[in-house]
């Protein structure tokens, strides 16, 4: 899968949890900042992102996840691990 | 009705207060998941009395000690229902004895099911609550979590730990309309105390100022109440059914 389908469907996981327009997550969007999430909102992110892409994120690395270029680039680093 | 279309999941369902819980859940419209350790004719036999209320229901198996076996049960749950509007935390049982004589065995048994048996549960029904944005836990906790009781030190520590766990998770939950509360029972009439002595009966009944030991159908009223909307400002709360004894 290539980063920009990645980032398509972290876009569409994102639209539905946290219920934004689809215009205003962009790569550069924080999830508490500019999409209004709260704590939860990331804990919920966090395992819909595990079980989309069959990863485990750990909760270091959870804490240092605060943008969708995070999530994108997070989760292309593990596919390629 | 209070609760018409809602679905309940009660642990510890088959008998005494879980039973009592099962049957006014029933009374007021909910479709009603009993979840019992072992006793399946028991099961069975609250499974017809709710039955005959003209609601759903489900009489399931599940060790709440289990991890795997409750998000299991709660899966199974949800595809019959469709949703999980109410968790009653009621599963508990007793290893009771001194602490000097307490075998290690007993006191962890007695957590697992009373205590860690609630953090399963909770865990697993909330991740559907929170996408509900609704909800409502009742843990049953006991005075003796508030009091302490001679001979009961893994009963003591499980329910209090109960009441801390029941705040902790109110307060994480209550942004998404999910509410959790505890009852704690005082001297109830169920198979659990049935093995008390007729002195410690007597010795109980004195201390309670209503005069009585409760009935399990008591109970479930409290807990009725705080399933349903008519508490719905009320959340993070340990409500007493116990005639008195603790003030």
């Amino acid at each position: 899968m290539s980063e920009e389908a990645t980032f398509e469907k972290v876009k569409s996981i994102v639209v539905e949890q946290l219920g934004v327009d689809e215009k205003e997550v962009k790569m550069d969007a924080a999830y508490i900042d500019d999409l209004g999430a709260d704590s939860l909102d990331i804990v919920e992110l966090i395992m819909a992102f595990e079980e989309e892409f069959n990863i485990e994120i750990p909760d270091d690395v959870a804490e240092k996840i605060k943008t969708v270029k995070d999530t994108v680039e997070y989760i292309e680093k593990e596919k390629k691990a | 009705m209070l609760l018409t279309g809602k679905t309940a999941i009660v642990t510890g369902g088959s008998r005494g207060i879980g039973r009592a819980v099962a049957l006014a859940l029933a009374k007021a419209g909910a479709n009603v998941a009993i979840i019992y350790a072992g006793n399946t004719a028991a099961a069975e036999e609250t499974k017809q009395l709710v039955q005959d209320q003209g609601v759903q229901v489900l009489a399931l198996q599940c060790d709440v000690a289990d991890e795997t076996a409750v998000t299991d049960m709660v899966k199974t749950v949800k595809d019959q229902f469709g949703s999980v509007d109410i968790l009653v935390n009621n599963a508990g049982i007793t290893r009771d004895g001194l602490l000097m004589r307490m075998k290690a065995a007993d006191w962890q048994d007695v957590l697992d099911t009373n205590l860690t048996g609630v953090y399963h549960c909770t865990k697993a029904v909330s991740k559907l609550m929170m996408k509900q944005r609704h909800g409502a836990i009742v843990n049953l906790s006991s005075v003796v979590g508030e009091t302490g009781n001679a001979g009961q030190a893994n009963y003591a520590a499980a329910k209090a730990g109960i009441l801390g766990f029941t705040k902790a998770v109110a307060k994480e939950l209550a942004s998404r309309n999910i509410r959790v509360n505890a009852v704690a029972p005082g001297y109830v009439e169920t198979d659990m105390t049935a093995v008390l002595t007729e002195a410690a009966r007597e010795e109980m009944l004195r201390s309670i100022p209503l005069g009585r030991a409760a009935t399990a159908e008591d109970v479930a009223q409290a807990v009725l109440f705080l399933v349903s909307d008519a508490s719905s400002y009320i959340t993070g709360q340990v409500l007493n059914v116990d005639g008195g004894m603790v003030m």
